[in-house]
């Protein structure tokens, strides 16, 4: 089986990003900073933990946006003091982040342990399957929710203000893309590799493969809690609609519009989800074709549909195939050619019959 | 069991203490708890009995549906819910067609064509938009699981949104045939027979699944293809053909459940997801591609799902969705593969 496993964008390119993005602030609209972008960003971020683990581990998860919303229940809990729903503990703001990602990444340790030892689709079904219970449990369990949810939430006084969570959420995106980047390269993240690639044969040379698994599955847990409380300061409010199986299926169509092989992907995809949710109503004849902001889910459908089939490894796959044949058609060899894109997701089961 | 104790005592454990408890529970010491102590309650605890064993019954037509398409064709068919969603509604308006009444719709306006037919109309259209999604979207890149599973989410994405489109966000009910729409008594309590006549139509689709697959040709073929896909092609038998209807009957399953769910409980926009879960949790539970986990993993999804409300301590009821997970946890760390299940 080959997997796609490409170089990922060079550091020129990410600092040009980042550097864009600083200075966006100066000349877009305050809608477009503190709504479209901060959204997209902190969606992108919680993708990435989806593409950390498919695109490393070969684990497709969808138990990630219940990570989020699990860190932001936590906060919601603990924060407010009364006239609220929840449990009103009503914590200083800096204990309850840590009590948020604390108390995520253990849970997201627990949920990954049970499921450590399936693999592929059977991964992919039992983390759905947690997401859905997740949604149920905060939606029946009056204690710490209820479908109303809970409301009055915003950041401490420190991030107070949109521009703040906005230079927040670029700057955890940034670590958070250098970070699982760099994860890459140590022992752990070798290991976590070859296993995605052949769970047996590192099981005999000794590697504990549920731990490994396990493991990844906490940090990025970690990670989309994170996201999880950067958006419970964005939004001022958490219920269980955050974590619904729409919400969820939809996080998924994130990371595969952006392309689930590569970390940048997230964030290319929460981008172009974010405008289509936004800007679809501008399009001109989009009204006379039916093409209503009512029916988003079916035009974020109709693009999913037609990215699986026509590309599968989404936008970024696109664009990285594109750039290859402009260098092969001017005759420039890339360097160091890495393993062609493969029209198989990273996924399948490396020891299927 | 003695066997499996001296062999395995963490795994035994672990399974035998719980079951021990909840039965001991349940039987003996439930007195705080809306239902009462079964020595106590005995007509509370045989309608709970009868509640979870017919709920079973629903959700066995729609994972033995789920679970035939994975088992022939290793596709997860993340649609199937939407099938369900589809069928259910399009066999609610015929069903109101065929009564000549859209609101107030009561059994004694519903004969029993005005129920079954509606009812197999809405799992045809499912069973063929199956086929067709089938032939256009899957046929084409067999074995590449997760592929298939993005691209029937994409569809699933499409169709729940155009059911909301087209038939409103409001919940809709199909109304149970007059026949079956009467109570009797056990043990003082009333009791639905409606119940009773939707676990009568799980078990005629379960019987009719068993003729199928244990004693027709194709039945023989699935079951080989079940156990080794390449030597049946080997073989020599032309496997298209079998997939294509291995698809129309799970899609058919789908919407036959979905017919019967709308009648049992109504649906909503959301019904989709929810019914995805159902199929997903009985068969984690019972083993993907078995028909007997299928049947198995209803029946204790479904005792579950009915006891745990009546039987937790009356402040706790809530907490009910907490034993379905603790369920799927405990099957999950003995069988990970569930209980009729088995690696790839």
């Amino acid at each position: 089986m080959t997997v796609f496993r490409g170089r990922g964008v060079g550091l020129v390119p990410l600092l040009f990003v980042i550097a864009f993005l600083a200075v966006l602030p100066a000349f877009g609209s305050h809608f477009f900073v503190e709504f479209v972008v901060t959204r997209a960003l902190i969606l992108g971020l919680v993708a990435s933990t989806i593409v950390f683990l498919s695109a490393y581990g070969g684990m497709v998860s969808l138990a990630q946006l219940l990570a989020y919303g699990v860190a932001g229940f936590v906060i919601g809990n603990c924060v407010p003091r009364a006239d609220n729903k929840g449990l009103k503990l009503g914590l200083n703001p800096w204990v309850a982040v840590v009590a948020a990602l604390v108390i995520t990444t253990f849970v997201a340790l627990v949920l990954g342990a049970l499921s450590s030892r399936t693999f592929g689709i059977y991964f992919l079904m039992l983390t759905l399957t947690y997401a859905v219970i997740g949604y149920y449990v905060f939606g029946q369990v009056a204690t710490i929710s209820g479908f109303g949810g809970i409301t009055g939430l915003g950041p401490p006084a420190v991030f107070d203000g949109p521009l703040r969570l906005y230079y927040l959420a670029l700057a955890f995106s940034a670590l958070a893309f250098l970070g699982f980047r760099a994860i890459r390269r140590t022992p752990f993240g070798v290991a976590f590799e070859g296993i995605r690639d052949d769970p047996i044969r590192m099981a005999s040379l000794g590697f504990h493969v549920p731990l490994h698994r396990a493991l990844a599955f906490g940090l990025a847990g970690f990670v989309a809690a994170i996201a999880g409380v950067l958006n419970v300061w964005w939004n001022g409010q958490i219920d269980p609609n955050t974590v619904s199986i729409n919400e969820t299926i939809h996080l998924l169509i994130i990371a595969v519009i952006g392309g689930i092989g590569r970390l940048e992907g997230a964030w290319l995809g929460a981008v172009v989800y974010v405008a289509a949710n936004n800007y679809l109503r501008d399009l001109p004849f989009a009204d006379s074709i039916g093409l209503t902001e009512a029916r988003f889910n079916t035009v974020v459908g109709l693009l999913v549909l037609a990215i699986v089939v026509l590309s599968p490894d989404g936008l970024t796959g696109l664009i990285g195939r594109a750039g290859k044949g402009a260098r092969k058609r001017t005759g420039v060899v890339a360097g160091a050619s890495s393993a062609p894109p493969s029209a198989e997701l990273p996924t399948a089961l490396p020891n299927r019959s | 069991m003695l066997a499996s104790w001296r062999r395995r005592p963490l795994p035994t454990a672990v399974v035998v203490l719980p079951i021990a408890f909840a039965v001991g529970w349940v039987l003996f010491f439930a007195s705080g708890t809306p239902s009462g102590a079964a020595i106590h309650e005995p007509g509370e605890f045989l309608v709970t009995l009868l509640d979870g064993i017919t709920f079973a019954g629903l959700m066995f037509v729609v994972a033995s549906g789920f679970t035939l398409i994975f088992g022939l064709m290793r596709t997860v068919n993340m649609a199937h819910g939407a099938l369900f969603l589809l069928a259910a509604y399009i066999a609610i308006d015929l069903q109101q067609k065929m009564a000549g009444k859209t609101r107030n719709l009561e059994p004694k306006d519903v004969a029993i064509t005005s129920w079954v037919i509606p009812m197999l109309v809405g799992a045809g259209v499912a069973a063929a938009l199956g086929v067709v999604i089938q032939q256009v979207f899957l046929r084409w890149n067999q074995g590449q699981d997760l592929r298939q599973a993005l691209i029937t989410v994409a569809i699933s994405v499409i169709v729940a949104d155009q059911c909301l489109a087209r038939f409103g966000g409001l919940a809709q009910r199909m109304i149970w045939p007059d026949t079956v729409t009467h109570f009797f008594e056990i043990f003082g309590k009333r009791y639905a027979t409606s119940r009773l006549f939707m676990l009568g139509v799980a078990l005629l689709v379960g019987a009719l699944l068993w003729l199928w697959l244990n004693k027709t040709r194709m039945g023989l073929v699935i079951r080989a293809d079940v156990n080794d896909q390449a030597m049946v092609r080997a073989l020599g038998i032309n496997i298209t053909a079998v997939f294509a209807v291995t698809f129309f009957v799970g899609a058919f399953l789908a919407g036959m459940g979905g017919a019967m769910g709308a009648s049992f409980a109504g649906v909503a926009p959301g019904a989709d997801g929810q019914w995805l879960l159902n199929s997903l949790v009985v068969v984690i539970i019972g083993g993907l591609g078995s028909i007997k986990g299928a049947a198995a993993g209803s029946l204790l999804y479904g005792l579950v799902v009915a006891f745990s409300p009546a039987y937790l301590p009356t402040d706790y009821t809530f907490y009910a969705i907490i034993l379905t997970f603790t369920l799927l946890a405990i099957v999950l760390a003995v069988r990970p593969y569930g209980l009729f299940g088995r690696p790839e």
